[in-house]
């Protein structure tokens, strides 16, 4: 049963790699599929400007479409990945990255949670270690922290 | 009751960072153009298109680059303004014909007003991605060296105009 959701789950979430091609008028075969597989990979990376959660790769905007065609026409060019994310950066911005880049401004969005979580953390030992005062001999304590 | 300052101390402030996060646009996106020259095109110009059109043209003048088309609908929401702008001549204004086509794009501005000096057709949009066209309208203020200076995303409004666009041409002129 298990194994059946498992094959379910990875038809469905393989539907969008299909859905797009059927869009386009020929099949790509050999060569254009491992072409299409990069061109996807790469649009997995890159956020769709006009639906903001969702990446270009999954939009049907016509903004993403083009980016994707962009990205197509610059990898078949022989471009690297790294020049192919360069030349979106430098014309939409980091926001334009769906994983967004480890740099000075974007500290607190990555340390932020894990800061607010150590905070939580240490205000909760320390109540405990209060209340556990009164009640526990002195050998006992912090036993539960 | 002093325990209660701490966690109210919290709330309090996590209250005021989620409601300083409700009034951002999450539409506007800061763009990496601004402080970098306009990126240079040559396209045919809309009405005249045996005459061709670059940024490179407008050396030495403050204009105004506006995206626009003919399928926008909310570029009807700011073409009253721009043509009130032109009408005042404070700053040329170049039309750039989003992915639209010829004659679509010349028999809108036949029925709304021609607000632009000229108009230039970008018709695959090609041009519009070099400056991270987005969202149409989008308007951008480029300086006497060719300068993006400022980017708006949407449709100006008469505030955006009065508080943003003049003072900084305005500005760029005297500099």
């Amino acid at each position: 049963m298990a194994r059946h959701h498992g094959l379910l789950a990875s038809l469905l979430l393989a539907l969008p790699l299909v859905a797009p091609a059927q869009g386009q008028p020929a099949v790509a075969r050999g060569a254009d599929a491992i072409l299409e597989q990069h061109v996807h990979r790469i649009a997995g990376e890159l956020r769709c400007l006009v639906c903001q959660n969702q990446t270009i790769a999954d939009s049907q905007a016509q903004l993403a479409i083009d980016l994707k065609n962009q990205v197509r026409e610059q990898l078949a060019q022989g471009a690297s990945d790294a020049q192919v994310m360069d030349y979106m950066v430098q014309r939409y911005g980091d926001f334009v990255l769906y994983r967004p880049p480890l740099k000075g401004t974007t500290g607190p969005l990555w340390f932020g949670p894990l800061a607010m979580l150590l905070a939580g953390l240490a205000v909760l030992w320390s109540r405990l270690r209060r209340q556990d005062r009164p009640m526990h001999d002195a050998d006992e304590e912090g036993g539960i922290a | 009751m002093r325990r209660f300052l701490l966690p109210l101390g919290v709330l309090f402030a996590l209250l005021m960072l989620l409601g300083a996060g409700l009034g951002r646009d999450p539409q506007a996106i800061p763009s990496p153009l601004v402080g970098r020259p306009a990126p240079a095109f040559a396209l045919a110009q809309l009405e005249l298109p045996e005459k061709s059109f670059g940024p490179q043209d407008m050396k030495g003048k403050v204009w105004m680059l506006n995206v626009w088309a003919s399928w926008c609908s909310s570029c009807r929401q700011e073409h009253p303004l721009l043509l009130d702008l032109a009408q005042r001549g404070v700053v040329p204004i170049v039309g750039l014909d989003y992915m639209d086509a010829r004659p679509e794009g010349a028999k809108w501005l036949a029925q709304h007003g021609n607000p632009y000096q000229l108009s230039v057709l970008d018709a695959n949009g090609k041009i519009g991605i070099d400056y991270g066209v987005y969202g149409v309208p989008e308007t951008y203020v480029i300086d006497k060296l060719g300068v993006v200076r400022l980017k708006h995303t949407g449709p100006v409004t008469a505030e955006v105009i009065e508080t943003k666009l003049l003072p900084l041409i305005k500005a760029l002129n005297r500099g």
